[in-house]
């Protein structure tokens, strides 16, 4: 790490972690290109995102969760439920995607607002809350459909294969720009308002933030409305990847989104990391899958040991900044 | 009577919590453009007064009524909004956000919509100016002092425009300048026609600051009197139900001690202190003096193992030791009473019995506990030396009062019965009767053969106990002064405003 900070001069304790990230993504980008013939090009950074789309906007409803230092393991299972939601109304009645969008995302932030409201008012750990949250979404996937319902409404298949050209070649869908979006707004969030900075200081010490008057009780409701909202968000960026809705979507991806966070940099006790750790975050992993499909003779649960030995050293690392900083 | 109305009134507050009556009956009324000082012992009910005003707690019985109305708050929010500003005792801010945040959060200067952090930070460090404080603002508050985070805390109650400022302890880890700076700020807010309730445990501010006083004794209301027509004796008198015996000096006498115990032979640390040379003999109480940043922490935390010292060598008894970490540092039996309880010292969760018995179980490692009789036996013998409040020792750490828990950390480190103890404020808020005790109690360890190494930013109290004075200024260590006829509180301030007389 000294040779980081030697090389850009003095950096502020709080942004290691992000300068990590990257420059572990450079890394991996670097040696990809030199291993994989075709590897170092400008299209797999976006392919990363264009497969990544949902996940980096469920990972960043969780950034702010994670913030205040609480967990919300029911992402997942809301993801599930919205393109199963978005699926069945399509599909069944025939409700067009301008009524059925706007649902999906009430239901998934309506959700996370419930769930927030328990975790605040009764003052019950979010793990467990959010625990139950994920069984209940998952839950209620089931009683929409046990099999996959597959779209095939016009405007999410336009949706699903328009590519956005860029210069020379390079192209994203969509979903990447409405991901970016997302991560635009929610910085702007996170850094110019009044509600993103009470985000800091609940997650930093929630009773100081109580008895300086600030409006935590509000404030840890919203974040659990985000997270659901993104939630749902991640769910019809995952129906136009997939065209189908399933009970069985993104099973575990609320561990991906939280590996994704703390690989990012973001303090799982709260009050410190940054957006663009997340996006780091998110990218990394996909780049690991990235790898690992060049490789091609690797199994992918290689990709499960790639991310776990990465969480160990991030979490040590984690430990090691915030040892180092007190003092 | 000649008097302005009351801005505040609180009638007949009762508070129970379970097993405790902290408040019972109690009245306080707070007039406009006066300090109101709320007194009492260790656990009378002060504190819990203003969380009961300020809607932290919710009252059992009772009514406040603010500019004539009934109001109930629901919380700190409620209060501001309504116009009291609140600075809780012990420091209670986000470590993570940078000082300007801290001041300023929750009501950041903000252009169309969005935070404006430039302003943010210059009206910060207008704020901090107005206390005499200039610091880095961007900087994060962990990253500051006590003391420091202490003014930031009184920054930020004094920026609203507020009817009510209630300060609660806030001069706890303030050096005489910081204070006089504090009150010169609070008079004039006091022109201004605000109602302050001060609370403190030092009875020169009080009598320095203060209009008129209400007393508290065990959660009851003792009464209401102005300030100058109630005598320091028979506040004190008040306050404990009974007169305090007359302060003796305890060691006063300047005894010369051929047995060192600590040589710190050119010690220092780059950045934190200068090198310096101490020795402490067995049985002597050697205690700090210096300015708030002077370098007394450091020179106790280099001592501790804390701190690497970047040079010189210590030897303990004779011998050169290597105080790489604390652990090394208690194996040589040298045990540090650290001046920030909140962060490095109780566990809140834990009982006064487990808080009192965690160094000395840490000492014999976990495999061997000490047994549940010495337990008991120690314990019930501290906390009745200490008269710690309420006396249960199975009473959790987090439900005592701010000078009650600093007694278990004290209790903590007597217990360990060490060859050298370093004591960093450590009688930070607590009252005059404890004070007393607590010092005595020193005294009694030193004449045992224990060593003691007192930090304080009280000069009195430093005079008190110690045999000798070292003087730090600026980083370094610039006197070393035999506590003798000669040495008074006037000779002590002076040394350490003008560098050295040695
Ligand atoms: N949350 C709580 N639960 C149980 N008991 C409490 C709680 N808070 C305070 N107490 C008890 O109420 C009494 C009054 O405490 P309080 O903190 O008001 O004292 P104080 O006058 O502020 O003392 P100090 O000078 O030490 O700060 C104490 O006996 C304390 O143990
Ligand atoms: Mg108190």
């Amino acid at each position: 790490m000294s040779t980081l900070t030697l090389g850009r001069g003095r950096v502020p304790a709080k942004y290691l972690p992000v300068l990590v990230t990257g420059c572990l993504f450079v890394a991996m980008f670097a040696a990809g290109g030199i291993r994989y013939e075709g590897f170092a090009s400008g299209q797999v950074v976006l392919n990363v995102f264009i497969d990544n789309a949902f996940l980096l906007v469920v990972a960043i409803g969780l950034t702010f969760v994670i913030l205040t230092g609480g967990i919300d393991l029911s992402v997942g299972s809301v993801v599930a439920l919205s393109t199963m939601i978005a699926a069945a109304l399509m599909e069944g009645p025939g409700w067009p995607p301008y009524l059925v969008i706007p649902l999906v995302l009430a239901v998934g932030s309506g959700l996370g607002l419930v769930m927030g409201y328990v975790v605040h008012a009764f003052d019950i750990q979010p793990f467990i809350v959010t625990l139950a949250g994920m069984f209940l979404a998952r839950g209620l996937c089931y009683t929409i459909g046990t099999d996959s319902i597959p779209i095939a409404d016009p405007a999410f298949t336009v949706f699903a294969q328009t590519r956005i050209d860029l210069f020379a070649d390079l192209w994203i869908s969509p979903s990447v720009v409405i991901a970016v979006v997302v991560v635009l707004v929610a910085a702007y969030v996170l850094h110019y308002t009044r509600f993103g900075r009470t985000v800091y200081a609940a997650g930093g010490n929630e009773q100081s933030a109580l008895l300086m008057g600030l409006p935590v009780g509000r404030t840890k409701i919203a974040v659990y409305t985000i997270s659901g909202f993104c939630s749902a968000l991640g769910g019809l960026l995952l129906s136009f990847y997939m065209l189908s809705g399933y009970g069985l979507h993104a099973v575990g991806m609320e561990l991906d989104a939280i590996a994704a966070v703390v690989i990012g940099g973001t303090l799982l006790t709260g009050g410190s990391g940054f957006l663009l750790g997340t996006v780091l975050g998110v990218l990394v992993l996909g780049l690991i899958q990235t790898i690992i499909s060049f490789e091609g003779t690797l199994l992918s649960w290689w990709t499960k040991i790639f991310i776990g030995m990465l969480l160990f050293v991030f979490i040590v690392l984690q430990r090691l900044f915030s040892g180092g900083s007190r003092r | 009577m000649g008097e302005a109305a009351a801005v505040l009134t609180m009638k007949g507050i009762c508070k129970r919590f379970p097993g405790v009556t902290a408040l019972d009956g109690v009245d306080l009324r707070l007039l406009p453009g006066e300090v109101h000082a709320l007194m009492g012992e260790n656990g009378a009910g002060k504190s819990t007064l203003i969380k009961v005003l300020t809607g932290v707690y919710p009252a059992d019985a009772g009514t406040v009524e603010l500019g004539g109305a009934t109001v109930a708050f629901g919380g700190p929010l409620e209060a501001q909004r309504a116009g009291i500003s609140t600075v809780y005792q012990e420091v209670n801010l986000c470590a993570n956000l940078s000082v300007a945040e801290n001041i300023l959060l929750g009501r950041e200067p903000r252009r169309r919509g969005r935070i404006d952090w430039k302003r943010m930070r210059a009206r910060a460090a207008e704020l901090l100016s107005r206390l005499e404080l200039s610091l880095d603002v961007s900087a994060p508050l962990s990253s500051c002092s006590l003391a420091v985070q202490q003014m930031v805390a009184i920054a930020r109650a004094i920026d609203v425009d507020a009817r009510v400022l209630i300060l609660d302890e806030p001069t706890s880890s303030l050096d005489a300048d910081e204070v006089a700076q504090l009150f010169r700020v609070l008079r004039r807010l006091k022109e201004q026609g605000i109602a302050i309730l001060f609370v403190s445990h030092f009875l020169d501010q009080v009598y320095e600051i203060s209009d008129r006083m209400t007393i508290l004794r065990n959660g009851r209301l003792v009464g209401e009197y102005p300030t100058r027509e109630l005598s320091p004796v028979r506040l004190v008198a008040k306050m404990i139900g009974q007169e305090l015996a007359a302060l003796e000096r305890l060691h006063g006498e300047h005894k010369t001690f051929d047995r060192p115990l600590v040589e710190a032979r050119g010690v220092g640390r780059a950045g934190a202190v200068e090198p310096f040379t101490l020795t402490v003999h067995e049985g002597e109480v050697v205690g700090l003096a210096g300015l708030l940043g002077s370098g007394r922490t450091e020179v106790a935390r280099l001592l501790f193992g804390a701190d690497h010292a970047s040079t010189g060598e210590i030897t303990v008894g004779g011998t050169p030791v290597s105080l790489r970490t604390p652990r090394a540092a208690m194996n040589h039996k040298i045990a540090f009473c650290s001046e920030n309880r909140k962060e490095d010292g109780l566990i809140p969760d834990l009982t006064v019995r487990e808080n009192i018995i965690l160094a000395l179980q840490a000492t014999r490692g976990w495999t061997r506990p000490v047994p549940r009789e010495q337990q008991d036996e120690l314990v019930s013998r501290y906390v009745e030396a200490l008269k710690i409040s309420p006396p249960n020792p199975e009473q959790l750490v987090r439900n005592l009062s701010g000078g009650n828990q600093q007694k278990v950390v004290l209790a903590r480190w007597l217990i360990l019965a060490p060859r050298l103890l370093i004591l960093d404020e450590p009688t930070r808020g607590i009252d005059v009767g404890a004070k007393a005790e607590i010092q005595r109690l020193v005294a009694q360890l030193s004449d045992g053969g224990m060593a003691v190494l007192f930090i304080s930013a009280e000069l009195e109290e430093v005079l008190r106990l110690s045999h000798k004075v070292e003087v730090l200024r600026d980083r370094r260590l610039v006197a070393e002064l035999p506590n003798d006829d000669r040495l008074t509180t006037d000779v002590l301030m002076e040394t350490i405003a003008s560098g050295g007389r040695a």
